[in-house]
């Protein structure tokens, strides 16, 4: 990476931001898909 | 810098700039592999797909289509996804990870929406062009297309970031399934079992998802390295710092050696994952067990429980693989995993349950683990330059396992049971011939060595050139 820009906090931050939000558009899906397996596996153990 | 006088998905306006975090990679590699991971959940269709002229899933009319026609979409877009990832591999290399991941949104979109019209119209041959042949080449080309971005973005993480993304197609399965159930509820009024609406429904859906990865996705620039990595000095045997082109790969003997690597390891997994319900419910059967029998929800349970395994397994040992060396890991999958499946019709005479399923699960957790650790592996032997092309080769192994380990099982499994073997004994034969196809698939990843330097390229390589 380039030093330079990693040097300007307000860039830092807006990158670190987005980073959170790219991982929240994929995550919560996911999250969402693993409980719903998660729920119908405990089946299994009743 | 970027070329501005470019089209918006050429390669060269998705070279990151500076400050860019490799973080955000892979986010869109998922967004990709969530999307098109819902093929795996293509059986919940099954059922209202067999019903659509009677209305009842218990009793088709005349004219519903049987389930042995709709298994059919699903393996043609299995067999899709083997050739047209080997087949646009290299043009993936050539025009980067942007133009290729929006031809895979519009494929596999849009394949679900031809497959609406040949619901609405009631024609199976539609259903096959649109969600197996349209929807099978969006699957291939997005299957492949952030892996060779995603090594190079992480080269001192191979596994870690391959894992992730693949990770992805096991946990689009999991999102896919309620997702088509609660749409098809939702419409069941306006249409026959709600089907064609959902099929818009997904179709669309999955378009837009898929938007994020296409407009996320950037390529490092040649010379970018993370920040304090310095490769190392001492390399393995197996690591190669130099770079071989996807058709010189494919006349090397390693290449072939890893078809088989992931040919055994694909079969043996489907073993499993195409029995699973059947086989706990009859092994663990009320006869057997009494009282407490597995019935038809504990295992739809077991087999929610083996989809979460197959994910996990994916980021694990693919990560595992990093500290191990990929021809370990892979050693360890086949020789463990033969073991385990030798025992396991040992646990299910037993009716040990518990067991019984923390050892199937295990399997499936290698199973997925030999799917993510398959690229960083062919980066290690190959180098990145053409990594995606190779892969995209290498996935024809995984067609051709979805025909074997289907005709494996079936075949095994009905002449057992037409001798009279009822319960764990009706799979012992499956387990023990699954077990044999790992013990090949264990010496074919002994037998892989360091590639000749003759195949490698002569002096620098450069990205763009990857498809001439």
């Amino acid at each position: 990476m380039n030093p330079k820009a990693n040097s300007n906090p307000t860039a830092k931050e807006s990158a670190g931001g987005s980073t959170v939000l790219a991982w929240l558009y994929v995550g919560v899906p996911l999250a969402w898909g693993v409980s719903q397996t998660f729920i119908k596996a405990l089946a299994l153990f009743k | 810098m970027p070329d501005f006088s470019a089209g918006l998905l050429d390669r060269s306006r998705t070279i990151a700039g500076p400050g860019y975090n490799r973080w955000l990679v892979p986010p869109a590699a998922l967004a990709i592999h969530l999307a098109i991971g819902q093929a795996y959940a293509f059986s919940v269709f099954n059922k209202p797909l067999g019903s659509l002229i009677s209305g009842d899933a218990d009793h088709p009319a005349a004219g519903d289509w049987t389930l042995a026609q709709i298994g059919i979409t699903f393996s043609i877009a299995i067999v899709l996804l083997g050739l047209s990832a080997a087949l646009f591999g290299k043009w993936l290399e050539r025009v980067g990870p942007r133009k290729a991941m929006l031809a895979s949104a519009l494929c596999f979109g849009g394949g679900f929406l031809i497959a609406s019209l040949g619901v609405s119209l009631h024609n199976i041959w539609l259903v096959y062009f649109g969600y197996g042949f349209v929807g099978g080449i969006g699957l291939g080309i997005g299957y492949i297309s952030p892996v060779s971005t995603l090594i190079k973005w992480f080269p001192d993480r191979k596994g870690v970031a391959t894992g992730m993304a693949i990770m992805g197609f096991g946990g689009g399965a999991m999102i896919g399934s309620p997702l088509a159930v609660a749409l098809m509820s939702h419409f069941k009024g306006s249409a026959p079992q709600g089907v064609a609406p959902t099929f818009i429904a997904m179709g669309l859906i999955y378009l837009l998802f898929m938007q994020f990865g296409v407009w996320t996705i950037r390529v490092p620039a040649d010379d970018w390295k993370p920040a304090g990595y310095v490769p190392s000095e001492e390399h393995s045997a197996l690591i190669t710092t130099g770079n071989v082109s996807a058709d010189n790969a494919i006349k090397t003997p390693q290449f072939w050696l890893l078809w088989v690597v992931l040919l055994c390891n694909v079969t043996a997994g489907i073993g499993v994952l195409e029995t699973a319900s059947p086989l706990i419910q009859e092994t663990f059967s009320k006869a057997a067990l009494g009282d407490k029998f597995v019935t038809p929800a504990a295992a739809a349970g077991f087999v929610g429980l083996l989809s979460l395994f197959n994910l996990l397994g994916r980021f694990f040992w693919s990560s595992a693989s990093d500290k191990l060396g990929r021809k370990p890991t892979y050693l360890l999958y086949f020789g463990l995993g033969a073991v385990l499946y030798a025992i396991i019709p040992t646990l299910g005479h037993n009716l040990q349950l518990t067991l019984y399923v923390v050892v199937a699960c295990l399997i499936i957790s290698m199973y997925g683990g030999g799917f993510a650790t398959a690229p960083a592996y062919l980066s290690d032997l190959f180098g990145k330059y053409q990594v995606g092309a190779i892969h995209g080769r290498l996935l024809t192994a995984w067609s051709t396992a979805a025909i074997l380990g289907h005709l494996i099982v079936s075949t095994l499994s009905e002449h057992a049971k037409a001798n009279g073997l009822t319960g764990a004994a009706a799979y012992q034969s499956v387990f023990y011939t699954m077990a044999g196809v790992l013990a090949v698939g264990f010496l074919a990843d002994l037998a892989v060595t360091a590639v000749n330097e003759k195949y490698q390229e002569k002096g620098p390589v450069t990205i763009e050139a990857g498809g001439h």
